[in-house]
């Protein structure tokens, strides 16, 4: 009976959690536009998809915010925390404290903010701005995954590879690189999600004509809603179940297993 | 007379305004085994990592061979160190660990995979080449470590108390194997430890160091037997350490007993420290037997022999003997002439911060 219940509560969880995710799919599959009547199997919605030249560009500038901003933010954030670990405390604290301001600021501030920003120094919103805000918001999340590796890290090593005649730029990339390089590649994921996530800073720095699927969406939304977008939604949550599914798989043989996020 | 290898010259270091060493100077012969012995921040692993040029001195110079290398990086120098938690590269292998450094002298293959197998014989751990160093114990990965610095060549091992994060039984295993690779590979040894049995057994030379300052240097026996003030004595092994008055010369004044010693050379009528280890007090059943009687008060069984504390003459005396002397029994106390060793009081003020630490 107890077994039974545990077991109730479980299901009853992932019902509440996943039950709105199968509608969506199942409704991406309906013949009918009305989410009412089920009007038959059919893949229509997914050929309106990805013959959408407007849905077909907005996923793009999407694809290259994201990696763009990513990979600059993940740059900059490791290259801090290298910096940052090498303060004396007050200074480290201090830093620190002004890097998590930005994560625990409202959205809609940092947006509004930064498009003020650019128009103040005259700057044209485009798609340029979208990957520099994205920058801007991606470096403490970067910084916020990089850092436990850091400071997990045995200082030794990196003056025992000095030791075997190692230069610092040789020590660094052979054995303090490998050693973070999960924090690393964890912080790049983080802000690669944060960045496709994102819609209000997206919203207020981008210029006119430049859609993301967030803010193709939302602007979607105000003319009815299409099945497209239930297409859309569902091939957006299978892309993030099988990254998941990879990410989690366990890594070559003997090595230490990590999930990365 | 050999040129030292290694010479220390008027090195001082300070962090955040503390003073770790003050004008410290140091010799090291070429294929001698140095122990740096001293308690927890007496300036040795700091003296170690200026040598292994991880750490660089406020003033003063490092002589290598004649030459200046105080500000030559760790990658330039012809030293290896072994640190003291290892500090193996977790994402390699053993082998991939242990040619490191030969990789970066542009070695060849073959070389490079005789010289594993040598360091590995040489360390018994043969065939452990494509083990991962996590799956190793701590004396293998201390191991390890030492074929990793031995490979390179060195001609100063510098170990930074290697064993200190092992078991007993382990540390006296690696005690040995430290000697016999010493003599095998025949380079210089500098070690840093905290533990004043393992510098016995191990070292040709021994630096006591405190505070900054060296306190003496010589050999284990030289140390043991003759230690210069009551900071070494203390440190070395337990001792009694009692004041004194230098009556005469050969003639010292106890708890008010005038006894015979082997000493002179410190003037008469003069203040000193008496040294007595605690094997060297014998005692007897008969009161009357010895310049001094006293009281058992304690007595703890500690393997090898019984130790005792005695009350006499106004001085709680720790007795090391192999025959048990029953709490409350009435003892005579003797010590032959040659085992009490005098040394000065300290005169200068930093002479007299050392031996208030001790």
């Amino acid at each position: 009976m107890k077994n039974f219940l545990e077991k109730a509560y479980l299901a009853v969880i992932f019902i509440f959690l996943y039950l709105p995710i199968a509608a969506l799919i199942v409704l991406s599959f309906n013949e009918s536009k009305y989410m009412s009547t089920w009007g038959g199997f059919s893949l229509k919605w997914y050929e309106d998809l990805f013959s959408s030249q407007i849905i077909m560009s907005a996923l793009q500038n999407t694809l290259i915010i994201a990696l763009v901003s990513a990979s600059i933010a993940t740059l900059i954030g490791t290259a801090a925390c290298l910096g940052i670990s090498s303060m004396k405390k007050l200074p480290r604290t201090i830093v620190m404290g002004i890097t998590n301001i930005p994560m625990l600021n409202a959205d809609i501030v940092t947006g509004i903010s930064l498009m003020l920003c650019f128009l103040a120094f005259g700057v044209t919103l485009s798609m340029k701005t979208v990957i520099l805000a994205h920058i801007t918001f991606n470096i403490p999340y970067v910084i916020l995954s990089v850092m436990p590796r850091i400071k997990q890290l045995e200082p030794s090593t990196y003056e025992a590879a000095l030791d075997l005649g190692a230069s610092p730029a040789y020590a660094f990339v052979k054995v303090v690189l490998p050693d973070i390089m999960p924090g690393i590649l964890s912080g790049f994921l983080l802000a690669f999600t944060m960045s496709l996530d994102d819609f209000i800073i997206t919203h207020f720095t981008k210029g006119a004509g430049i859609n993301t699927i967030s803010t193709l969406v939302y602007s979607e939304l105000r003319k009815g809603i299409k099945p497209t977008l239930y297409a859309l939604s569902a091939l957006v949550f299978t892309a993030v179940l099988i990254l998941l599914v990879i990410m989690n798989l366990p890594k070559g043989k003997g090595k230490k297993q990590e999930s990365l996020l | 007379m050999q040129e030292p290898l290694i010479r220390l010259r008027n090195i001082s270091k300070s962090f955040d305004g503390s003073v770790v060493l003050d004008d410290l100077n140091l010799d090291i012969k070429e294929n001698e085994f140095v122990t740096l012995l001293g308690p927890s921040g007496c300036g040795k692993t700091t003296t170690l990592r200026i040598l292994g040029g991880f750490t660089k001195p406020d003033s003063g110079q490092v002589f290598f061979d004649g030459e200046d290398i105080t500000n030559l990086p760790p990658n330039k120098r012809q030293l290896n160190t072994v640190f003291q938690k290892y500090a193996l590269f977790p994402h390699m292998n053993i082998e991939e660990n242990i040619a490191f450094g030969l990789k970066i002298k542009g070695k060849s293959r073959d070389y490079i995979r005789d010289k594993i197998r040598y360091a590995l014989k040489l360390v018994n751990l043969d065939g452990y080449e494509k083990r991962d160093v996590t799956s190793l114990s701590g004396g293998q990965q201390q191991r390890i470590a030492i074929a990793r610095a031995i490979v390179n060549e060195p001609r100063v091992l510098l170990l930074d108390e290697p064993l200190g994060a092992l078991d007993l039984k382990l540390r006296q295993d690696m005690q040995y194997e430290l000697i016999r690779l010493k003599n095998e590979l025949g380079i210089t040894f500098v070690y840093v430890t905290h533990d004043q049995e393992e510098s016995l057994t191990m070292s040709d030379t021994i630096v006591v160091m405190n505070q900054g300052y060296i306190q003496q240097m010589g050999t284990p026996q030289n140390i043991y037997n003759e230690p210069e003030n009551a900071f070494v004595a203390d440190f070395i092994g337990d001792s009694n350490i009692i004041d004194g008055i230098m009556i005469k010369d050969l003639l010292v004044e106890i708890c008010g007993c005038r006894i015979p010693c082997v000493d002179s050379g410190f003037g008469t009528d003069q203040p000193v420290d008496v040294v007595i280890r605690p094997e060297d007090v014998e005692l007897s059943t008969d009161p009357s037997n010895g310049f001094l009687s006293g009281r058992v008060t304690s007595l703890i069984f500690k393997g090898v022999h019984y130790e005792m504390e005695v009350m006499a003459g106004g001085f709680e005396w720790l007795v090391q003997s192999t025959l048990c002397y029953p709490v409350g029994s009435e003892v005579g106390i003797q010590v032959k002439p040659e085992n009490i060793q005098i040394m000065k009081k300290p005169e200068s003020a930093d002479e007299k911060a050392v031996s208030a630490d001790a």
